[in-house]
């Protein structure tokens, strides 16, 4: 099967204008990228150490309550947020609707809002309401 | 104009038979099947969403995260059935994923096959620890 070369791949990061709904697309893929990688990694270690013995847990535990592993706790509760919220939209765009600018737009930009509200809301949980 | 490397730039379409690449598959129709993938993700990831929601929340209510109370949280019917279907849905929505990601990104076939392949395989080697975890959990909980 032949197959020219010189055809171009889907649009990169330079080709497009930066906007809210670009920021937000590229968002998507990053944040999917990172919870595959990080979050699945995380989830599993967590659930082997759940099933191990107390010392594993011990371990995932000290890891966890690391300021790096906050950190990254952090980061990957964000990349959740960020990535369902952006889910959303996406389903609500497969459904054929917010695709008027003005819509698209805000809708991209409440994604943040939300994400970062909720990271907040649930760190501030964390760390200051539960007393954990 | 045999190999494809000396293909000029007039008849790069150029394919054996005389057609070009677009003449050959013009008119046969969808192969009926290219929207699987994309209904699944979304299946997924309506799924997901109620899952992992109910994840976070499930963990923000436990009292606290010592390993017996969420052992013991998690050895019930309620809580495991719903992290199965959380821990499988999640290794599925992220092969989903990043095949997408490869697809769009990796342009030469060998790479794309070598990447899926990767990608399988490191999910379905963690999915499977993940699940056997879970099942050890719930046995070990219940003798």
């Amino acid at each position: 099967m032949s197959r020219n070369t010189s055809r171009p791949l889907s649009p990169h990061l330079t080709v497009w204008k930066w906007g809210p709904h670009m920021v937000t697309s590229i968002l998507h893929r990053a944040t999917g990228v990172a919870l595959s990688i990080g979050g699945l990694a995380l989830l599993t270690w967590w659930l082997l150490a759940l099933a191990g013995s107390a010392s594993a847990y011990d371990d995932f535990s000290a890891a966890a309550s690391h300021p790096l592993g906050i950190l990254v706790l952090v980061g990957l509760s964000w990349s959740f947020f960020q990535h369902t919220l952006s889910g959303v939209r996406h389903l609500i765009m497969d459904s054929g609707d917010g695709f008027e600018l003005k819509t698209n737009k805000n809708m991209a930009y409440a994604t943040w809002a939300g994400s970062a509200l909720l990271t907040i809301a649930l760190w501030a949980y964390i760390l200051l309401g539960r007393g954990a | 104009m045999t190999g494809p490397k000396q293909i000029g730039a007039q008849d790069r379409n150029a394919v054996p038979n005389g057609k070009t690449a677009l003449g050959k598959v013009r008119g046969l129709g969808s192969a009926r099947h290219g929207g699987q993938l994309w209904i699944r993700e979304r299946v997924s990831s309506a799924a997901l969403l109620l899952l992992g929601t109910w994840f976070i929340v499930s963990l923000l209510l436990l009292p606290d995260l010592r390993q017996g109370t969420v052992l013991e949280w998690l050895a019930s019917p309620l809580a495991f059935v719903p992290m199965a279907l959380f821990v499988y849905l999640n290794f599925e929505h992220s092969l989903e994923g990043l095949k997408v990601i490869v697809d769009d990104y990796q342009g030469d076939e060998g790479g794309r096959l070598t990447w899926h392949l990767v990608s399988l395989f490191l999910h379905v080697g963690a999915g499977a620890l993940a699940l056997y975890a879970l099942v050890r959990i719930v046995f070990g909980a219940a003798s």
